[in-house]
């Protein structure tokens, strides 16, 4: 099929549609609103709905509400706006409703900026509001990878009845890139436990509230168990030159992409460099880095916060070998020479 | 007509309360256990036992799905309209009842109360107003009467720091799309048989779908206001009614059936197809071999530096070869300059950012001013001559002078300059064909009858080319 060039944030309506998505409720935020400007045109243009709420608040109660009835329901958004959803996600987590949430990362804290960051890992990633739950997390790096991960994602949110994320940040989001659309559609089935206001599903009731506590206990439990066979059966990562390195980098998003330069360009420079990419951040790839720790002198991970995965990252390698953080913040993306000259300096004297 | 068996739309026993259980979580005489009966009577008796979905508030209603052998969502504090909203656009025949208390709908959830009003929803909202936090324990709610004690104001509320109690009726009566809004009191039997009254018609309007209902419901809460029931009904009578008029707001008799067109659910190729480009037509030649292109576009917001770019992009994939586009955006392009950057490779690309150019094409002189000290030794700059009027400085880069903006007003479109200095780099550099670009034009343009001038605009860059070889 012909590649085209589409918009990290386009491509996400390309994929979610071809995945199967049946609702797009989202509020305005830049860099995220490329998103809801294209659902606006194609999910009406496809026969699915498409609904500007007045806040995220309301837009993530619409999900619930949608998801409760069955549907393939997403949104998008950025730090600001995800915060607001918080307690929306903690309801969907425990009522164990399936969606899908774009969270194109811009710098914070507060307003922030509308420049790339990566600081919404631990509210993302280590699930940010209230109560014991998981979101799975993918962490895009292109604009293909925008398309495929959210037209996977809509599959997964339903098969384990979570939320599943898609953390890009404003570069994945804003360039554009040639991609392939995935060419078999999919539609969601007939879930029995969902509302469809007829005889059938009466009987079903979607909530949160337990008020014994061994109940609520035991669901708990099973969510916990439910997070843990996630764990067990997805993971998503990418190694590259790491068979002969001596050094690696641990970067995802736009990170993964400058990494990748600085990669080739070091290696040219006789330093035996590799990568590890996380696609998905939940489950963490923990075991491959735990296993090139075993074979590697140093890591490093590289990104746009005050070191949100290195701390999973360094929880991995166990203190098997050492762990830089190479971190910026607020809208300051390095530059590939910067990360060279970096690398060059933390390996002088040899791989300490 | 108050019946006295169970209704079909409860449940015989309540089992999600407990096994067996026969009896409401609500305290003696509380007015939601009224209420609750009153809708359970009107879903047999409109037969919509089946295609009903109760939305449960957070409130001492939270437990509403013990009672109704109903579809049953539970939704978070101040949030069942929106949660209504997103189930009415999943199941466009449901029967939704929201049923809100005041410290769901008029405190916490005001903003999702009125924009699901605002937007029509078929939708019926039952707001049960007790002037008072229930389920907490008795706090200040926003109808909470002046001078009425709560936990949260122990010496009674004072308006100049609480504010006064809040009318939601009057409140939705500002917003020009519900149809029906009526406010009533369960204070005395009269007044809940008219009570049933106003629910009958507000959930007739959804069933025949003619919009969004309102009612709102003055309705006891003994414990919490400390007095028996009895008492607490006098005390509705006496206190509550006169600053919450029990009145019809509203009743619109026309019908407002949303007469939206929706347009048929697309499945398989039909789906597929509203993706899929088709630009095998292009019959690009293949890529010639060229090392990695690191280009900067930079221009004034409306120069087409970021359609050059994108025109750019597309030529390149046509051609087989891989190729990134990012834009600089956001307030950068209010005003001010903006820039594309673009980088064309034969191979995987990773950083898509350009900090170094081997290329700048500078449309004006804040631009040339930023990224000229960056371009990489060896590169090229292409200026635009008819705004640019100082000389690059750099001597260990190839510059190409093009009086872009002067010659695109010639060719009769002065923002196509854009253009004319997208082919002469691609003329240059062999980064692509030029015929590709002619190709491109036509499927990239979206207004049709620009289409003719930009390729006019390729012809005279392609012209200015053979007579300047020399420049290049
Ligand atoms: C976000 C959030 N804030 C606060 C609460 C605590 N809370 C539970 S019920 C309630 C007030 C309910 O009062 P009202 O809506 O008047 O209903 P009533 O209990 O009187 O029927 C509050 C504040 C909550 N559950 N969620
Ligand atoms: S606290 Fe008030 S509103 Fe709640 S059940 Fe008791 S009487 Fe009813």
């Amino acid at each position: 099929m012909t590649k085209q060039l589409v918009k990290g944030n386009e491509a996400i309506v390309y994929g979610a549609l071809l995945g199967g998505a049946t609702h797009f409720f989202g509020y305005p935020i830049t860099p995220a609103s490329e998103i809801a400007h294209a659902a606006a045109l194609y999910f009406p243009k496809t026969g699915r709905e498409f609904l500007q709420a007045e806040s995220e608040v309301a837009a993530i109660n619409m999900i619930y509400g949608a998801a409760g009835a069955g549907g393939r329901a997403m949104t998008a958004s950025s730090g600001p706006g995800v915060s607001l959803m918080a307690e929306g996600i903690s309801y969907l987590a425990g009522a164990e409703l399936p969606c899908v949430i774009v969270d194109i990362q811009r710098a914070g804290p507060g307003l922030g900026n509308i420049w790339p960051e990566q600081g919404d890992y631990n509210t993302v990633v280590k699930s940010g509001a209230h109560g014991n739950y998981q979101n799975v997390v993918f962490a895009p790096a292109s604009a293909q990878e925008m398309c495929d991960f959210t037209y996977q994602a809509f599959e997964i949110a339903d098969k384990y009845r979570v939320v599943v994320f898609i953390l890009s940040d404003a570069y994945i989001g804003q360039m554009m890139e040639p991609i392939e659309i995935p060419n078999t559609p999919r539609e969601g089935d007939r879930k029995d436990w969902a509302l469809y206001a007829d005889a059938e599903s009466r009987k079903n009731l979607i909530t949160s509230i337990f008020m014994n506590q061994q109940i609520q206990s035991d669901h708990n439990k099973k969510l916990q168990n439910k997070y843990r066979l996630i764990e067990h059966e997805l993971l998503a990562y990418e190694e590259e030159e790491t068979d002969e390195a001596d050094v690696i980098f641990v970067a995802y998003g736009i990170c993964a992409r400058i990494c990748y330069t600085a990669m080739e360009e070091l290696r040219t420079l006789g330093i035996k460099i590799g990568m590890l990419r996380p696609q998905m951040l939940f489950p963490f790839p923990s075991r491959p880095i735990q296993q090139l720790a075993q074979k590697v002198k140093k890591c490093i991970v590289v990104e746009l916060s005050d070191g949100q995965m290195a701390v999973d990252v360094k929880l991995a390698v166990n203190g098997a070998i050492p762990v830089l953080e190479y971190n910026w913040m607020g809208g300051v993306v390095p530059t590939v020479k910067e990360i060279v000259e970096r690398v060059q300096q933390d390996m002088k004297g040899g791989a300490k | 007509m108050i019946k006295h068996q169970k209704p079909r739309a409860f449940f015989d026993t309540f089992e999600r309360k407990g096994p067996g259980q026969k009896n409401t979580h609500y305290c003696p005489g509380c007015g939601h256990g009224t209420a609750h009966k009153l809708i359970a009577e009107l879903i047999d008796e409109l037969h919509i036992q089946d295609r009903t979905i109760f939305c449960s508030p957070v409130g001492c209603s939270v437990f509403a799905y013990y009672y109704f052998d109903t579809g049953n969502i539970q939704c978070s504090h101040g949030r069942a309209p929106a949660v209504a909203t997103g189930i009415r656009r999943t199941h466009k025949d449901s029967i939704l009842i929201s049923y809100q208390g005041d410290g769901d709908l008029a405190g916490i959830g005001t903003a999702e109360i009125i924009h699901a009003a605002n937007r029509g929803e078929n939708l019926t909202v039952f707001f049960i107003n007790n002037a008072i936090y229930g389920m907490t324990g008795g706090q200040l709610a926003p109808t909470t009467l002046i001078g009425q004690s709560t936990l949260t104001s122990p010496g009674g509320r004072v308006q100049s720091r609480d504010g006064s109690p809040i009318g939601m009726a009057e409140i939705m009566d500002a917003i020009k799309t519900p149809v029906f809004i009526e406010r009533v009191s369960l204070a005395t039997p009269g007044k809940v048989m008219r009570a049933r009254k106003v629910f009958k018609k507000a959930l007739l309007n959804q069933v025949q779908k003619r919009g969004f209902s309102f009612v709102e419901v003055l309705s006891p809460c003994p414990v919490n206001w400390k007095l028996t029931p009895s008492r607490a009904r006098r005390w509705m009578e006496e206190k509550l009614e006169p600053v919450f008029p029990v009145m019809n707001f509203r009743e619109t008799e026309d019908l407002k059936i949303n007469k939206e067109t929706i347009p048929p659910v697309l499945k398989g190729e039909d789906l597929l197809n509203v993706f899929r480009v088709n630009k095998d037509q292009l019959h690009p030649p293949k890529a010639k071999e060229i090392s990695d292109q690191f280009v900067k576009i930079s221009g004034f917001g409306g120069q087409g530096v970021m359609s050059a770019g994108v025109l750019l992009a597309n030529c390149v994939i046509a051609e087989g070869r891989n190729a990134t586009w990012i834009p600089s955006y956001g307030p950068a392009m209010r005003g001010g300059t903006a820039n594309a950057s673009v980088i064309v490779s034969g191979k995987n690309i990773g950083s898509p950012l350009v900090d170094y150019p081997n290329v700048l094409i500078a449309m004006n002189l804040p631009s040339l001013n930023i990224f000229e000290e960056k371009v990489l030794p060896g590169g090229f700059i292409f200026i635009n001559s008819s705004i640019i009027t100082r000389k690059v400085k750099r001597e260990d880069v190839k510059s190409i002078y093009v009086p872009a903006s002067d010659m695109a007003k010639q060719g009769g479109m002065l923002a196509a300059a854009n253009v004319i200095m997208l082919s002469l780099y691609m003329l240059a550099s062999k980064v692509s064909d030029i015929q590709t670009l002619k190709k491109v034009i036509p499927l990239s343009i979206k207004k049709k009858e620009y289409i003719d001038v930009n390729l006019k605009i390729v012809d005279i860059a392609i012209e200015f080319y053979e007579k300047n070889k020399d420049a290049f």
